[in-house]
């Protein structure tokens, strides 16, 4: 059953309801991964490297065993030394090798932060004193920080055993360079041949760190009969099953995962750092354990996403037509690999239609934290450096931004260089609508300037599960597999609701634990609203099914002849007899004596998620004095699909726009000369605060995806691909001065105006 | 070392405790009285999600130590709402869909309720930087500062949309 083409008659689909979560929410009620206590619960913490580089050669935890109240310490020693594998768990490929090494150094510490023993403790405070007592001893090894140097024959190596991927012959010497990745399209060269415009750019950006609010925290318990309670704050709690059951040899369904809410996560928690560590440390204590990081654990040990350079060549004929784009990008993807460069080099000229394309990446491990997933991984930083080339070209040109963007913007039909054509793409339109819209004609100041940017991100689906049960009372319970981190559960009530024919005040939504749903994949790739969103119709489409088979059984006429609309069976037409309609409050009331109760779930494969696509008009002022960049407009435009709850969507291009300006002009990882970070908190580590940002306007344009029940498409993660550049863009409108490094901040924007004085 | 007895007022009620003479006094609201709604996003002031009201004053709950309660006046998020009643900045965040995973909130809600406390009728300047204490990460805090400014009409008696 589909519904996309009729808008008008949908009854709650597109409406604006209170969320059903959210007095919890606003009251201080609702509970996140730390708020959880268990019975006899004691506290874990974990003692990690002060080196960026080291081996470890040895961990004597014999004084922390003796202190009173430790009740286990645990090392590397205490988790199976797994081999490689390749998975594909989270929101990216993931070797459970690195990931086991990651949680637990085993040889050798990596980076400044990276946890090499833990402990579990009747207070919090022996910890601390126990910690203290853990002695490891390191030889200290050469670092290596940034990318470049890290690609240096002559770099220090992380792992010996690490040879280049994807480059002929295979390497003979191992290499900090994981992997190397192409794509391309056409005659690279003889588009440049056939160009009379050439602009090009060498472009950084800094790693960024998620920076959910929430720290990681999770709560569990290790059965004597190996059953294992897990609650925890993540983006999945299959992801966290799984990852717990491969670390430390656990069957799968022995790990039963609670999903606490979580605050904020943004990719950064689509994999796992303390559970492994609290399973281990409660299997040996035989208590339930707790575990919370610290905002500096957070920053030094988790997340961020790469940093990375970022080489850009366009030709373009005279009329603007783009005739050869070509780009070298190289991510850092801290201590193992796993940067998010194939995403960089698939989605950095994806907005375009060009004949002739080439784009390389590089994989760099360096001694930094390993990168986790943020929001449109690796699209925000190839963008940054395509989007600034762009504005180049339109200035060279002396053509408007959004018209040289319109004169190659993809459309349905156009062939993407990373392999798909597109179809049902809503580019053009948010073009169109950045046109007309008043903000790009507001007259702009003395020190002011206008940037424009657009940015893709492909969106996914993938295998979800859904379940409808009907109450005795008529009224929904609506289950679903992943953890609410926007406003997914007032989605899945609108969809359901939809179908049930029934307020949505009436379906209760349910995120479900790994014991009560089947598999989910995580919450990420903006595919929640997508897929699950799917797999909750489709349910709630075999509950209307059984509806009619009951309203049949009671009226005795066949289920053919029976309708369902507006919450209710109807007999379809005169034919199937004079009944009064049988409402589903009365039908679920008689269940017992129809066939039991009422209820379906259901599992999809979602595919055919439709790709996203945002154009953002960004005007600055900036102050010639300090360098500071104030950001005076900003306005988001950006094809949605369709909008299930419009009020969530705006937040999500809100939310996202904001992270990428705090990208453009503040956030950054600082190292100081031994490797180690410098600013891990939020008092240095500066995200964008209130009185930073005007109000952020959106526009939803609503190109409907057919494969999607309602036309839905993912909305979460093309907001922050085009930020950077547009600020970029409108630095440069209003100082004249093109900002090829992140972050903007006052004394980088100063030194070029010092400079020119 | 012995623990401290503090006597104290919390969300109206008579409270009272034992603590460390180092504990904050978030650890105690949550970790002693299960008032798990202020929450610890930093530990040392920066994102203001353990805010709580101090006899009148906005303050962060861990950077406060919890022996220096005693015989002052505590507010935490679940002393803003009068039973079923929500505070109208409460209704609001709802109405504008100003929360996206909830956990900056409580203290959203505390510091925007401290600052209409004492002025009904902010411009949006001052609720920006009134609030710039706050950290969000997920609603760039446009819903947000909406959802103050229209919670401050709505406390001068004036209709919100």
């Amino acid at each position: 059953m589909t519904y996309v083409g009729n808008k008008a008659d949908l009854r709650v689909v597109g409406t604006r309801p209170i969320r059903p979560d959210g007095v919890d929410k606003v009251t201080g009620r609702a509970t996140f991964g730390a708020d959880m206590v268990m019975p006899g619960m004691i506290w874990g913490k974990v003692k990690r490297s002060p080196h960026a580089h080291a081996r470890i050669v040895s961990i004597d935890t014999s004084k922390a065993s003796k202190l009173p109240g430790v009740k286990a310490v645990i090392t590397a020693e205490d988790f199976p030394n797994i081999a490689s594998e390749e998975a594909f768990v989270g929101e990216g490929p993931m070797n459970f090798r690195d990931l086991s090494r990651n949680c637990m150094a085993r040889g050798k510490a990596l980076y400044e932060g990276h946890a090499v023993a833990a402990v579990a403790a009747t207070t919090e405070s022996i910890c601390d004193a126990a910690l203290e007592l853990i002695e490891v001893t390191y030889e200290v090894l050469p670092f290596v920080i940034d990318v470049e140097d890290a690609m240096k024959p002559d770099a220090p190596l992380l792992h010996d055993d690490m040879y280049t991927q994807g480059v002929q012959p295979k390497p003979s010497n191992p290499s900090n360079v994981a992997k190397r990745v192409h794509f391309g399209l056409g005659d690279i060269e003889a588009g440049f041949r056939d160009a009379e415009v050439v602009v090009e750019g060498r472009y950084t950006t800094q790693p960024v760190h998620q920076a959910y609010i929430e720290p990681h925290a999770t709560v569990v318990s290790y059965g004597a009969d190996q059953q294992c309670l897990v609650w925890s704050s993540s983006q999945g709690q299959f992801m966290v099953r799984s990852y717990c059951a491969k670390l430390l040899g656990i069957e799968l369904s022995n790990i039963r995962v609670m999903v606490a809410e979580i605050g904020g996560g943004f990719g950064g928690k689509t994999l796992v750092y303390l559970e492994p560590l609290a399973l281990a440390l409660s299997k040996k204590a035989g208590r339930p354990v707790k575990m919370m990081m610290t905002r500096e654990e957070v920053f030094r040990a988790t997340g961020p996403t790469s940093g990375g350079t970022v080489e850009v060549k366009i030709g373009a004929r005279k009329d603007g037509t783009i005739t050869a784009a070509q780009a070298t990008l190289k991510y850092q993807a801290g201590a193992f690999a796993g940067s998010p460069v194939q995403p960089g080099c698939m989605t950095a000229f994806a907005v375009y239609d060009i004949k002739n394309v080439s784009v390389t990446g590089y994989d760099v491990v360096s001694n930094r934290p390993k990168v986790a997933a943020y929001r449109a991984p690796g699209a925000p930083i190839s963008c940054f450096g395509v989007e600034s080339a762009m504005d180049d070209l339109a200035r060279k040109l002396g053509m408007d931004p959004v018209e040289l963007r319109l004169k190659n913007a993809a459309k349905d039909g156009t062939k993407a260089a990373y392999g798909p054509t597109f179809k049902d793409i809503g580019f053009v339109e948010t073009l169109e609508e950045a046109k007309k819209h008043p903000h790009y004609s507001i007259p702009l100041g003395p020190n002011q300037g206008r940037g424009v940017a657009s940015g893709f991100w492909f969106n996914i689906g993938g295998e979800s599960s859904g379940a409808v049960h009907i109450a005795e009372d008529g009224t929904a319970v609506v289950m679903s597999g992943n953890p609410d981190i926007g406003g997914s559960r007032a989605g899945m009530a609108m969809m359901a609701a939809e179908v049930l024919g029934i307020p949505v005040e009436k379906c209760r939504p349910i995120v479900a634990d790994t014991a009560s749903i089947g598999f989910t994949h995580l919450t990420g790739g903006s595919r929640v609203t997508f897929a699950t969103g799917m797999a909750v119709t489709q349910a709630a489409e075999k509950v209307v099914e059984i509806l009619k088979q009951r309203a049949a059984l009671i009226w005795d006429i066949p289920v053919e002849a029976v309708e369902w609309k507006d919450g209710a069976a109807y007999p379809a037409g005169a034919n199937a007899g004079g009944f009064d309609p049988l409402t589903l409050p009365e039908i679920a009331m008689k269940a017992g004596r129809t066939g039991g109760p009422i209820g379906a779930e259901q599992g999809v494969n979602a595919q055919g998620a439709g790709p996203g696509f945002g154009t953002h008009i960004c005007d600055v002022e900036v102050d010639p004095e300090t360098g500071k960049v104030t950001v005076l407009r900003y306005t988001a435009i950006q094809d949605v699909g369709r909008a299930i709850h419009p009020s969530y969507v705006e937040g999500q291009i809100q939310g996202g726009a904001v992270q990428g300006i705090g990208w453009a002009l503040n956030e950054e990882y600082i190292y100081d000369k031994n490797g180690k970070m410098d600013n891990a908190g939020f008092l240095d580590y500066r995200v964008p605060v209130a009185s930073d940002l005007p109000m952020i306007d959106t526009v939803m344009v609503e190109v409907p995806n057919p494969r999607h029940p309602f036309g839905a498409k993912g909305v979460g993660e093309v907001p922050i691909v085009p930020p950077m550049a547009a600020v970029a863009n409108a630095i440069r409108g209003a100082i004249g001065i093109r900002m090829e490094h992140l972050p903007m901040s006052p004394p980088k924007v100063r030194a070029p105006l010092d400079a020119r004085k | 070392m012995s623990k401290i007895h503090v006597t104290t007022t919390i969300n109206g009620e008579p409270a009272e405790f034992l603590c460390e003479p180092h504990q904050t006094l978030l650890d105690v609201l949550r970790n002693e009285l299960n008032l798990t709604g202020s929450k610890e996003g930093c530990a040392s002031g920066d994102c203001g999600a353990c805010s709580v009201i101090v006899d009148g004053r906005l303050m962060c709950s861990c950077l406060m130590l919890a022996v220096e309660s005693t015989g002052h006046e505590v507010t935490t998020i679940e002393g803003v709402a009068k039973g079923d009643e929500l505070h109208p900045v409460q209704r609001q965040f709802l109405q504008h869909a100003a929360l996206q995973c909830g956990f900056c909130t409580p203290g959203l809600i505390v510091a925007a309720k401290a600052l209409l406390d004492r002025n009904t009728n902010p411009t949006e300047t001052e609720a920006r930087y009134w609030l710039a204490g706050n950290l969000c990460r997920c609603t760039g805090y446009d819903k947000v500062i909406r959802a103050v400014l229209d919670a401050a009409a709505e406390m001068r008696g004036e209709t919100v949309a």
